[in-house]
């Protein structure tokens, strides 16, 4: 007896969804199914630290994908239910109730979860990935109190101006190194989002590790290197995250710090990953990159959907990184490589203090990527540059320009 | 033929839009989007509706010409 061909999708965040989308519109005629360990349908995740915790929109507003969708696109929603493992050979995935699922593609977008506390867990303290996460931090802050977050990346920079906006107490972020977002922006770049911080009244206490978290109830104390205790009724720590690959491990897939794959996105013959847990061989760049940016997720899910409808001509992935952060009312936007040793030069908006981009050449001196604030135009040309590969002259120019041409806020349109 | 509809409230000015397909969608001054053309051909299709499964915030549908709000 045959069946119909059948892909597996094990995951039901972004990038999964938009697989499952884009084999539909790529005109794939079999059958779909998408496995999520969480009950709850498929939700998009970059609202988890700013709308969603807030509370000012609901699960409902965040939702990917319904039941009604999906029974249109005839996507099987098999939620509730985590992937446990695959049987390469034997072309199934195992569940956690012990069904297996057979497959003719797999695709993985199982994500990454957020890196544990290292400090304990304890209640009161908080990571934030998942939607319930998210409900659980927006409980917490409604008691009010002191809110402390361990970790000034996009995360914990985006809780601490979603909590601001709140009004729910003090807000005290805490970063061992002496900036903010670190990991993507150099530090004269980045003191710049430390002030954006302490200007609306977060206490920053960067450039100094945290050595513990101790106390109970509302009445923790987060402790650092230098010997001060800091007073929480919240915690938040955001420390990066981890893919969720471990149900993997002895499949026969190279696991390395996510799913190691092809140029293709591909793991294995039939076998493609997507999103966070991915770690593929980017062209441009030469190496394995594992990229955890809702962007990249739904060029990935495009691309290994195009694979896996047209076998034979298969697209690279090579994206041009792309990643937005929305912190009190400023719109910070990277695109392309940016910070670590490149050169960068400051290009000034309209409105220098809040409006500019910082431009990034690598060591050759060509255009490497950008960082604009509150200056949609600016990322549209930095993007479109770095596609074209165009100079970083010219950029620099297109930007200039820019800049004079748009009328200040307020003035005459 | 096909249309776009775009929510401009919803709108936040990340522009995936634009990069996916300049020649349907631009962002104005102040980060909103703007549609170059009201009728997407057929053939074009597939492509402005990758583009507007790329909006971060769901801003952008493709219906058919003529199809009720």
């Amino acid at each position: 007896m045959s069946r119909h061909p059948t892909t597996v999708i094990v995951g039901a965040s972004i990038g999964a969804v938009r697989t499952a989308q884009a084999l539909r519109a790529e005109g794939y005629a079999g059958e779909i199914v998408l496995v999520g360990g969480e009950a709850a349908l498929p939700y998009d995740k970059p609202p988890l630290s700013k709308a969603f915790l807030a509370g000012t929109v609901t699960h409902a507003d965040i939702t990917l994908l319904d039941d009604t969708t999906a029974a249109v696109a005839g996507i099987q929603l098999r939620l509730g239910r985590a992937a446990t493992g695959l049987d390469l050979a034997g072309r199934s995935v195992e569940l956690a109730d012990g069904a297996r699922l057979g497959f003719d593609e797999l695709v993985i977008a199982t994500g990454a979860r957020a890196r544990p506390s290292p400090w304990g867990e304890r209640p009161g303290v908080h990571t934030v990935r998942t939607a319930a996460d998210a409900v659980a931090l927006r409980e917490d802050l409604a008691r009010g109190g002191p809110l402390v977050i361990v970790g000034a990346g996009f995360i914990g920079a985006e809780i601490a101006a979603t909590a601001t906006a709140m009004g729910t107490g003090e807000v005290t972020l805490v970063d061992p190194v002496a900036v903010p977002l670190s990991r993507v922006l150099n530090p004269a770049v980045a003191e710049r989002f430390g002030r954006l911080h302490t200007d609306r009244g977060v206490r920053t206490r960067f450039g100094v590790g945290v050595t513990g978290i101790e106390g109970r109830g509302s009445g923790l104390r987060v402790v650092l290197a230098d010997g001060t205790e800091l007073p929480a009724a919240t915690v938040v720590v955001g420390i990066g995250s981890v893919p969720n690959d471990e149900w993997l491990r002895g499949s026969g897939l190279t696991i390395e710090d996510g799913v190691v794959c092809d140029r293709f996105s591909q793991a294995a013959e039939h076998v493609h990953a997507v999103g966070d847990v991915a770690r593929w061989f980017h062209p441009r760049h030469r190496r394995l990159v594992r990229a955890e940016h809702w962007t990249n997720a739904v060029e990935q899910a495009n691309q290994v959907a195009h694979h896996i409808v047209h076998p034979g001509d298969p697209r690279t992935h090579e994206p041009v990184e792309y990643v937005w952060s929305d912190q009190y009312d400023w719109k910070i936007q990277l695109a392309g490589r940016t910070g670590g040793d490149l050169g960068h030069v400051v290009v000034p908006g309209a409105d220098p203090e809040r409006t500019f981009a910082v431009l990034y050449a690598d060591p050759g001196g060509d255009f490497a990527g950008a960082v604009t604030v509150n200056w949609p135009r600016a990322l549209i040309t930095s993007r479109k540059a770095l596609t074209a590969r165009a100079t970083f002259e010219s950029v620099r120019e297109t930007l200039t320009a820019q800049a004079m041409s748009v009328p200040m806020k307020g003035g005459t349109r | 033929m096909a249309v776009v509809k775009a929510d401009l409230a919803a709108c936040q000015g990340y522009a995936n839009c634009v990069v996916a397909a300049d020649d349907t969608f631009d962002i104005d001054d102040d980060g909103i989007v703007v549609l170059l053309k009201g009728r997407i051909p057929e053939s074009d299709r597939a492509r402005v509706e990758e583009a507007a499964r790329s909006c971060p915030v769901s801003a952008l549908v493709v219906v058919d010409d003529g199809e009720a709000e």
